[in-house]
């Protein structure tokens, strides 16, 4: 066609054919320097994240271009990392709580003299230590004939409740949690445990505690 | 004779990888958050007989973790 060749004639003037031009420095004949490096994939090149063409993208991005596919990537791989990190502490939580197990080991606590029959009163209360000198406990008479005691610890965060016996619960003041006097069991609030019941024995008018139970419901 | 073709995955099939393990390992994340609370909420309880299983499984998961990650690398 008549208008290839022209084209061509006219791309052949704008050639610079010397030597000297940058890029070309030390080659003989007209090819760029990079015309023998290596050919770039498409992967390789630098995209804009919305895929429209370098000429109508924003100035700051033409100033810092970033390959976004590539940084993608990595930051995607990274969040992996920083996920099989957390799985990692997880697994380290586990150990944790099996090491306190073996620490704690599985002996029943030893009988413990509380206090006399008669030093509680219906609807009074007592606080004690059991099995520990830092596990408090409290002990309860809400009728003539009834003795419950309980660790003082929500189950919650380890505030102490405090005994309501009129209402016939024990609340924990801290985030209002409520238990049952009877029995322990959680019934309102955030405790998701009843308290640990500490088992007792009237032996001779002496009130004795034999042993914990903790629950889980 | 089979010929064997080993190719290299390009980057956009790598990205489409990375995203199935990262759906893998957080699966996995969220069940070893479970376990950790449902087991610190039994050993509370003074329910200590699922302590070694639940260790056992929690390393288990984390391994696994771990092999998809290697796998990216």
């Amino acid at each position: 066609m008549p208008d290839d060749s022209q084209r061509r004639f006219e791309e052949d003037l704008r050639l610079d054919r010397s030597v000297s031009t940058p890029g070309r420095e030390g080659l003989a004949g007209t090819a760029p320097a990079e015309m023998y490096g290596r050919a770039r994939s498409t992967e390789e090149v630098t995209q804009p994240p919305d895929g429209r063409p370098w000429d109508v993208q924003p100035q700051w991005r033409k100033d810092f271009p970033i390959d976004w596919p590539q940084d993608q990537f990595v930051a995607r791989r990274d969040f992996a990392k920083f996920l099989v990190l957390t799985s990692a502490s997880f697994a380290a939580g586990q150990a944790w709580i099996a090491v306190k197990k073996l620490a704690r080991g599985s002996g029943s606590p030893p009988r413990m003299r509380i206090a006399l029959l008669a030093e509680v009163p219906v609807g009074a209360s007592l606080q004690f230590s059991y099995p520990e000198e830092h596990d408090r406990c409290i002990l309860v008479r809400p009728r003539e004939d009834q003795l419950v005691a309980y660790s003082q610890e929500c189950t919650h965060l380890s505030c102490a409740v405090v005994p309501e016996v009129e209402k016939g619960v024990f609340r924990c003041p801290c985030h209002e949690g409520f238990f049952e006097l009877s029995t322990g069991r959680n019934i309102a609030g955030p405790p998701t445990r009843p308290l640990a019941r500490v088992a007792l024995s009237v032996e001779h008018g002496e009130i004795w505690a034999t042993s914990v139970d903790e629950r889980t419901v | 004779m089979r010929l064997r073709v080993e190719r290299e995955f390009s980057r956009e099939q790598r990205t489409t990888v990375v995203y199935g393990v990262l759906c893998f390992a957080l699966i996995i994340v969220v069940l070893q958050l479970w376990l950790l609370t449902a087991t610190m909420n039994a050993w509370l309880g003074g329910d200590g007989s699922v302590v070694w299983p639940a260790l056992f499984v929690s390393v288990a998961l984390f391994l696994l973790n771990l092999g998809l990650l290697r796998s990216l690398l």
